[in-house]
């Protein structure tokens, strides 16, 4: 007897190598296909997206020039109009909308990274939420307390609704910067009997800053971009306004209202604007990139 | 010690530490009274939707959720129409972001080279912060006539002649709000999916492959499964973006007040009714009907995040794009 009729398996041997060679076969092609696949929808996800880059590099250069920045609208057929006032206007309540929210976002972000209870875990995921609430609701929200109290629209009011949209972001990143601060400087400083308002501004703001930095970058990128709050609060504005208790024009309420039109000069202005935004919004976004980078290596 | 600026000077230890105590609890204290303000402006929030909007949900009733009417002039006011508009969108936006989104993450976490995925991971988070009004710009002017030459024509032999995809091919309409909205909520789909991909240990990977699995098995048994959950989070963010989303929408939608009976017929959602009729609002009820169309979405918007923020919570970490309330 050999060895071969003795061991069933063994017997089998050639027919076995074929099975797991075709479910190898099988196993790898399908493999391929998948990924194939995966690769294919990758492509199908960029596409649209650098196109949308393209047309408003493209569509808004060619709308930039000196009056552009410096002119203010003219009428629809007249040339030489600019967005002047869109600019200085988004200034005035960006700028509002950051002084409000940022120092408060900041000291609720300390008040949570100090804080373990369930209040303050209950108060995190308020401002989690916070962030998915569509932005509309919060202008309604400005229009109710500001708007009709005040009896008019308003640059202001348009603040507060931004500022708003400004708070859960500073919150969570400053809380996240916080929290990486090390314990042992914070014990060091209550061991030599400092205060905790002492450590709180020697210590852990300080060692936070470049975190804190990223996300009140990161905040004013999501308020500056914001359209739908705007719509009845700052309203929009044909001259130049400055004062925030009246209308005011915006950046983002140009690219609205002049996109909706029929008119070729309009919609061009819409590019160029639309171009300012996303400069503008990347450069925040960069910026915020470069000082995370930043606090990685000199944490490092 | 004495020079230490943080430690009072004079006095005896017992007098140091009230003094360390009294400033500790004030301390203590402003930092609470901050976080109250929080909750009271969160309170303030709601109360002041809510109160705005009760005038039109007692006059109208259950009706107001049911009914397809919307004629400010005569006060027949239903809103059932622009949930139904803000379904459907959504539900076009979700069915092309959900697997093109993972398709995407997978690439990005796992399949690409190692280069390639830092440089398309960083360009799509940059993505996700480009304003919506940009997209609804170039949503209208660009994808419009695009979608109205190429893909209406294409669906509508795709699907021969049944009702969803008749009536005229204008372009905007049902079907390029649902486009838009894809393509706005696809960064932060992919972003999010790709961190929780990424999380999966290497080892569970590393022990698949050991065991004669290849590259798409490990993915589609191992990869997946283990972040599912996760992957539920940031779809069901992905949907709460584009259930929120007003100015893209109304941008591209056509702004009709009728239940879309095609796939490329013009309609209008929730949130775009907001948009188009808030400043215009003088008939009585038509303001506070508006504020309640907005209550209603909130309270969508906020079940869905609350949702979400738990499915994404319970597998990322406080590091990731989620956990400091980028996305």
């Amino acid at each position: 007897m050999t060895l071969m009729q003795l061991d069933p398996v063994l017997a089998r041997r050639d027919e076995i190598h074929r099975i797991a060679a075709s479910s190898l076969r099988r196993r790898l092609g399908l493999s391929r296909v998948a990924i194939a696949v995966c690769t294919l929808f990758l492509v199908v996800a960029l596409i649209p997206l650098v196109l949308l880059l393209v047309f408003v590099i493209g569509k808004g250069a060619s709308a930039w020039d000196v009056a552009f920045f410096t002119h203010l609208p003219t009428p629809a057929g007249i040339p030489g109009g600019g967005i002047s006032n869109a600019i200085i206007g988004s200034l005035i309540i960006d700028g509002i909308a950051a002084a409000g929210a940022i120092p408060f976002g900041l000291v609720i972000g300390l008040a949570l990274a100090e804080a373990n209870g369930r209040i303050a875990s209950g108060i995190r995921f308020a401002a989690d939420v916070l962030a998915g609430v569509p932005s509309i609701t919060l202008g309604i929200f400005a229009y109710a307390l500001l708007v009709t109290t005040l009896g008019h629209f308003s640059g202001v009011s348009a603040s507060f609704a931004l500022g708003i949209l400004m708070l859960p972001v500073i919150i969570r990143a400053s809380e996240t910067a916080f929290r990486t601060v090390p314990g042992a400087l914070v014990e060091g400083g209550l061991s030599l009997g400092a205060r905790r308002v002492s450590i709180a501004r020697r210590v852990i703001i300080p060692v936070a800053l470049p975190g804190l930095i990223t996300g009140v970058l990161l905040g004013l990128a999501r308020a500056a971009g914001e359209t739908a709050p705007l719509l009845f609060t700052a309203i929009g504005n044909q001259f130049m306004a400055t004062n925030p208790t009246q209308p005011l024009n915006a950046l983002p309420l140009v690219v609205y209202q002049n996109g909706i039109q029929a008119y070729p000069d309009l919609q061009k202005s819409a590019w160029g604007t639309a171009l300012l935004l996303v400069v503008l919004i990347l450069f925040l976004s960069v910026g915020s990139r470069l000082v995370a980078a930043r606090l990685q290596r000199v944490r490092r | 010690m004495s020079s230490s600026p943080s430690v009072p000077r004079s006095g005896t230890a017992t007098g140091v530490r009230r003094v360390l105590a009294v400033s500790d609890r004030t301390y203590r204290g402003g930092l609470g009274i901050a976080a109250t303000l929080f909750v009271i402006l969160l309170i303030a929030f709601v109360t002041s939707l809510a109160i705005k909007a009760s005038p039109a949900f007692a006059h109208f009733g259950i009706g107001f959720i049911t009914g397809t009417t919307w004629d400010p002039v005569h006060a027949h006011l239903g809103a059932l129409t622009f949930i139904v508009g803000t379904l459907e969108t959504t539900l076009i936006a979700m069915v092309l972001a959900v697997p093109i989104g993972i398709g995407t993450a997978l690439m990005l976490s796992h399949l690409a080279p190692l280069r390639l995925r830092m440089a398309l991971g960083t360009a799509v988070e940059l993505l996700a912060a480009v304003p919506s009004v940009v997209y609804g710009l170039w949503g209208l002017l660009v994808v419009a006539p695009w979608v109205r030459v190429h893909v209406d024509p294409f669906i509508a032999a795709l699907f021969g002649h049944t009702s969803i995809v008749g009536g005229a091919q204008l372009g905007i309409g049902l079907l390029l709000a649902g486009i838009v909205l894809f393509v706005m909520v696809l960064p932060t789909m992919v972003a999010i999916s790709r961190d929780v991909l990424a999380a999966v240990p290497t080892e569970v990977i590393e022990a698949a492959l050991a065991l004669g699995a290849t590259r798409w098995a490990v993915l589609r048994r191992v990869v997946v499964p283990t972040a599912r959950t996760g992957i539920l989070g940031a779809s069901t963010l992905a949907m709460g973006r584009a259930l929120g989303e007003t100015i893209a929408v109304t941008m591209v939608i056509g702004n009709t007040d009728r239940i879309p009976s095609s796939l490329f017929a013009p309609a209008q959602t929730m949130a775009s009714v907001i948009a188009n009729e808030f400043t215009e609002a003088t008939e009585p009820y038509h303001l506070s009907a508006l504020i309640a169309v907005a209550v209603i979405l909130l309270a969508v918007a906020v079940l869905v995040n609350v949702v979400a923020r738990l499915l994404v919570r319970s597998v990322s970490r406080q590091q990731s794009a989620v956990g400091i309330g980028v996305l």
